[in-house]
């Protein structure tokens, strides 16, 4: 475990919008994440967890404070250098599965891989493996019209894992699955976390964040509370403080 | 760069074909642009490589003189001491040789055969530039006693002659007239009027005055002349002794033509440049709403695969990763409409050419050029949907329905 934590949020505030019609999203919210924690993010609708989110994935930047990634500040970053380092570092999983249709499940993991310069060869190989991961190979010809939601959610969960990035971010990654689906899904991603993995994931239901180490309840724009999570089928503890 | 730019090619492709129409509705604009030009450019290659053909054929420094019409009345002929006066008095011509024609029936071995009958004197041969593939010219005692010989085209030896012999030493007949055949003109193709100059029967001059045409009179003349002269110094000289010898009173119009075959080419380049000119504009023009065209359908991809944007910027995508995306593929559309339009142009320009009967005249220059230009006009009219696409905010992108 390093000594510095892998993430950190120091007062971060956002504001959608100006003058009149300005929103304050988020408020000042305070976090730290260490490395192979499995954190669930939970909170009522409109809450800012998503838009927290989004800013830890460094797709957006917070309107005032500071975000550290690795010990980097994230906020003083060009748009450019942010894509690098979700390049490098991270793997998204939408709420909407967010696949590319017309284009096979294989060629959607591979994605990611294409920006990273990686041969058509590696490419496959690294695919083809990410898929075996989540018990997709029979499945790579297909495009996303022809799976089923539970299957693309799970293709989308291979194309985050095929850079093999650091952290897992998930938003509602089980939102639109029924709840045995959704299970499935749950016990993939402990299991990724037991490989190493540190996952953040956005839910609704207690059931699925029982699963998580960690849960970090939001309220308004800030965060009302950190728990220890139950970590259902985590076999050992990583260490975690908030 | 270069992998993600041939997985951006082929993902191109892949678009085109899924909108098969719309990308060929969208090229049309370059497709016909390109086509015209050089649709327009080759034949105009092969019409001026004709006509100048045509020119050469009259020879060059080369004057055709003859009468017109003029407010005293008809054309007045000229005849031989007209041409002779310009031949001996005027500083600077080389020849001059008068020219009297008309139409007679060859008879031989039985077969006979409508052909022109020219008669002219070994000058008019000499500053015609027209060569004989067998024989002689006629002798200047042939000439002065205007006796029956004859040079025959080729087309009057292809229809009448026994192929294989010579018809050297031979005997026709024209109309009632016999005469021998002292040597075979050269193939010389359509003349500048569009008469066939290898279906003729020449004789001297004197003989087809008397036996065919019953005057003194010559229909036109040539001269050629040296061309370290002044062209128009010559020419002035000509008319200056042709109103003389005519009787034209100050004020008069002249009653007689001259045409210069090295201003005629000239002529000739000005109206090709104009008509080039002009293609160039309706081609720009053509080229430029193609052009607007492509922007439009580029910027309602760019809309509509915003999701696909956002996606991919969120995948750790780079701004001008997704800008070569965009661009690539405005870029392939302009290719291959360039590449449909110079298919179009060979097929249009091949037909044309032989619609019109001119050589067809494959220009790779132009073609090469306009495969270029096709490919700017994508760098150009893509630049701004292609910026707009980089330019969109992953986390709106991704929610756009
Ligand atoms: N781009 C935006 N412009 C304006 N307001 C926004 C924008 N994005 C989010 N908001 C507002 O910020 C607040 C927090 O939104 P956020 O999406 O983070 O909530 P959430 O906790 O994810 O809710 P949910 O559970 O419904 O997904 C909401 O009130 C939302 O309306
Ligand atoms: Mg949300």
């Amino acid at each position: 475990m390093s000594e510095i934590p892998l993430i950190e949020l120091e007062g971060i505030t956002k504001t959608f919008g100006s003058g009149a019609a300005a929103f304050q999203a988020l408020k000042g919210v305070n976090a730290e994440v260490s490395y192979g924690d499995f954190v669930a993010i939970m909170g009522a609708s409109g809450s800012g967890k998503s838009t927290t989110m989004n800013i830890l994935g460094c797709l957006d930047v917070p309107t005032s404070g500071i975000y550290r990634f690795r010990g980097t500040e994230v906020q003083a970053l060009t748009r450019d250098q942010r894509s690098l380092l979700r390049r490098r570092y991270l793997g998204f999983v939408f709420q909407g599965f967010n696949l590319l249709s017309r284009t096979t499940a294989l060629e959607n993991v591979e994605l990611p891989l294409l920006y990273r310069g990686e041969n058509k060869a590696q490419r496959r190989e690294a695919g083809l493996k990410a898929l075996d991961m989540v018990g997709l190979v029979p499945w790579a010809k297909h495009t996303p019209a022809e799976l089923s939601g539970g299957q693309q959610q799970r293709v989308a969960i291979a194309r985050a894992l095929v850079t093999e990035p650091d952290v897992l971010l998930a938003d509602e990654p089980t939102g639109n699955l029924d709840s045995e689906r959704s299970v499935e899904i749950m016990e993939l991603l402990t299991e990724l976390n037991r490989g190493g993995i540190t996952i953040l994931m956005v839910t609704h239901e207690e059931e699925m964040a029982s699963f998580a180490k960690t849960i970090i309840r939001f309220r308004d724009g800030v965060v009302e509370r950190v728990e220890q999570g139950a970590g259902r089928h985590a076999m050992h503890d990583a260490g975690m403080t908030v | 760069m270069f992998r993600i730019f041939g997985a951006t090619l082929l993902l191109s492709l892949r678009e085109i074909r899924r909108h098969l129409l719309r990308s060929f509705l969208t090229t049309l604009g370059i497709i016909i642009g390109v086509a015209a030009v050089i649709t327009m450019v080759t034949l105009g290659k092969g019409v001026t490589a004709s006509v100048q053909d045509q020119i050469s054929s009259l020879g060059s420094n080369v004057y055709i003189i003859f009468p017109i019409r003029n407010e005293r009345g008809n054309p007045r002929p000229f005849d031989q001491a007209d041409v002779d006066a310009v031949a001996n008095q005027i500083a600077g011509v080389e020849v001059a040789a008068g020219n009297v024609s008309t139409s007679a029936t060859a008879f031989h071995n039985g077969q006979n055969w409508a052909s022109q009958v020219e008669g002219v004197n070994s000058e008019f041969l000499k500053a015609q530039s027209i060569e004989l593939t067998e024989g002689r010219p006629f002798t200047s005692a042939e000439e002065s006693a205007g006796q029956n010989v004859c040079l025959i085209g080729p087309k009057v030896v292809e229809a009448i002659f026994v192929p294989g012999t010579s018809p050297l030493g031979e005997e026709m007949r024209l109309d009632s007239v016999s005469c021998t055949v002292v040597g075979v003109l050269e193939e010389r193709g359509q003349g500048g009027g569009g008469s066939d100059e290898d279906n003729t029967v020449m004789m001297p001059l004197k003989t087809v005055q008397r036996r065919f045409t019953g005057s003194d009179d010559i229909q036109f003349f040539v001269v050629k002349y040296d061309a370290s002269y002044s062209s128009s110094g010559i020419q002035t000289s000509l008319i200056d002794l042709l109103r003389e010898r005519r009787l034209l009173q100050e004020g008069q119009d002249n009653d007689f033509n001259i045409i210069d075959t090295a201003q005629v080419n000239q002529a000739l380049g000005a109206a090709t440049g104009a008509l080039t000119a002009m293609v160039a504009v309706i081609a720009g023009i053509s080229l430029l709403v193609g052009g607007i065209g492509i922007m439009n359908i580029m910027l309602v991809s760019v809309t509509e695969r915003t999701r696909e944007i956002g996606i991919r910027l969120a995948i750790g995508a780079l701004a001008k990763e997704v800008q070569l995306q965009f661009l690539t593929e405005a870029v392939v559309l302009c290719c291959l409409g360039g590449l449909v339009g110079i298919a179009l142009a060979f097929g249009m320009s091949f037909g044309l050419a032989s619609a019109i009967d001119v050589p067809f005249l494959f220009d790779p220059m132009i073609n090469i050029l306009s495969f270029l230009f096709s490919a700017v006009m994508g760098i150009i009219f893509g630049y701004y949907p292609a910026r707009r696409a980089s330019k969109l905010d992953p986390i709106e992108a991704l929610r756009h329905e």
